[in-house]
């Protein structure tokens, strides 16, 4: 990472990280649409780093699993039990299996980036992965719905029964709002927020540590101690997040789209 | 913290984190799909195969035992049945070793009464010939005697006298006589 050397220069004074970190220099493809820079090359690298794990797990899948194998269906069993068929039960767990897998690896995976070294960013830092993620979730649950019964899933997300008739006034719009509308901008910000800021501490942190130590010197390098351990313990809860986020985002998804084909609420 | 955001947005934030670019959605879609089809079309349908796999064959191996407890429960019972049976037979054995015993015993029994009551016999029909013998030889002696007495007495030998024989004779049949008539 550069940016340590670019927050505390010479001057003497500190420099926090600033926003631009998330749009580093661009490198290939300037002005195409298809721009790469840092951060998409970390991106292809998560996306290589899955298919290079998931392939090699699942090349020769015996019915006693060798610990490698034992491992990658923990994982996939996490998202296809906990998540899936908890929510969705068997029949449909399985129809939205694929999407719910895919988005918590790839969320997982962008997220874990953040923390690793020589990465130290993450992929879904950008509001790109969020993003799509988010209106491919809005997509799927509001298909689940439309694909199993249009009539219920509008009178279900506009019109919850047990209200009297004159309430709907109030309730249909907030309804509508809550759901077409907050449910893809929260799933969009929860995750894209959690890692910017993530990656804004731990930047804060060892950029801090690197002003106390090499910047200052003498009686400031045990604070720069204190801030490195900070920065490390963050690192550490950073590793949380990164599971947790993409748990959340998929479980969130999960429930959409459980609400979506319920029968009634 | 919020300090150091607003810091970083001051300090010459060109760009709004939240305005999407064109490449960043561009990309983020092509690792979607890439992603996708990958876990769709791979990876799920391998671990769907290998869980089915998995369950046959846990349920084949439960097939399995349970053939396997049958038949040793089979096998239990024909045990149990045999061992009755082996019971059963050792029981009738023994009943007919007893009966046995108990001929056995009774024949023994009556073989030595029979050998008895015949050796009792033979000893009786020894006695009564010794007796006979004794009785012959006593008549004969006592007469000799009483003529060799009388021939004593009178001074004369009397023992070639034809007569003086058939008085001893006579005398010893009256002596038999009377004796026969006191029992």
């Amino acid at each position: 990472m550069n940016l340590l050397v670019q927050t505390s220069t010479d001057d003497g004074t500190f420099h926090g990280p600033s926003i631009m970190e998330f749009f580093p220099d661009i490198i290939l493809f300037e002005g195409t649409g298809f721009d790469i820079n840092r951060i998409m090359l970390i991106r292809f690298l998560a996306v290589l780093a899955l298919l290079v794990v998931f392939w090699l797990g699942t090349r020769n899948m015996k019915i006693v699993p060798s610990k490698f194998q034992s491992l990658i269906e923990m994982a996939l069993d996490f998202v296809r039990v906990n998540i899936a068929e908890d929510l969705l039960g068997k029949v449909d767990g399985k129809r939205f299996l694929p999407i719910l897998t895919t988005m918590f690896f790839m969320v997982f995976t962008m997220n874990i980036t953040g923390i690793i070294p020589f990465l130290n960013i993450a992929g879904t830092s950008v509001i790109g992965v969020p993003l799509v993620l988010a209106l491919i979730s809005y997509v799927t649950f509001i298909y689940a719905g439309m694909k199993k019964s249009p009539g219920k899933f509008w009178k279900n997300s506009l019109f919850p029964t047990g209200v009297p008739w004159p309430v709907y006034i109030i309730v249909t719009p907030i309804e509508f709002i809550s759901t077409f509308v907050i449910r893809p901008v929260t799933l969009t910000l929860r995750l894209l927020m959690n890692m910017v800021v993530g990656h804004l501490l731990l930047v804060l942190f060892f950029a801090a540590t690197q002003f106390f130590v090499v910047t200052l010197g003498g009686w400031f390098i045990p604070l720069g101690g204190v801030t490195l351990a900070f920065g490390f313990a963050f690192t550490l809860f950073e590793i949380l997040v990164a599971l947790l986020q993409a748990y959340v985002f998929t479980l969130l998804t999960a429930v959409y789209i459980q609400l979506a084909v319920a029968e009634e609420h | 913290m919020l300090h150091a955001l607003v810091a970083a947005a001051e300090e010459g934030a060109t760009q709004n984190p939240l305005i999407p670019a064109t490449y960043d959605i561009v990309w983020s879609a092509v690792c979607f799909a890439i992603l996708l089809v990958f876990f769709w079309k791979k990876i799920l349908p391998k671990m769907q195969t290998m869980l089915e796999e998995r369950s046959a064959a846990i349920e084949g191996n439960i097939a399995k035992a349970d053939e396997a407890q049958r038949q040793a429960e089979a096998a239990l019972e024909q045990y149990t049945a045999q061992l009755a049976e082996a019971r059963q037979e050792a029981g009738r054995i023994r009943e007919a070793a007893r009966e046995d015993g108990k001929q056995i015993v009774t024949e023994a029994r009556s073989q030595a009464m029979v050998e008895a009551a015949r050796v009792t016999a033979g000893a009786q029909a020894q006695i009564e010939a010794e007796r006979q013998a004794a009785l012959v030889s006593l008549r004969s002696d006592v007469g000799t005697l009483a003529i060799d007495l009388a021939g004593n007495v009178i001074g004369e030998t009397l023992a070639d006298d034809a007569k003086a024989t058939a008085i001893v004779d006579r005398f010893l049949a009256e002596l038999e006589a009377s004796e026969k008539a006191t029992k």
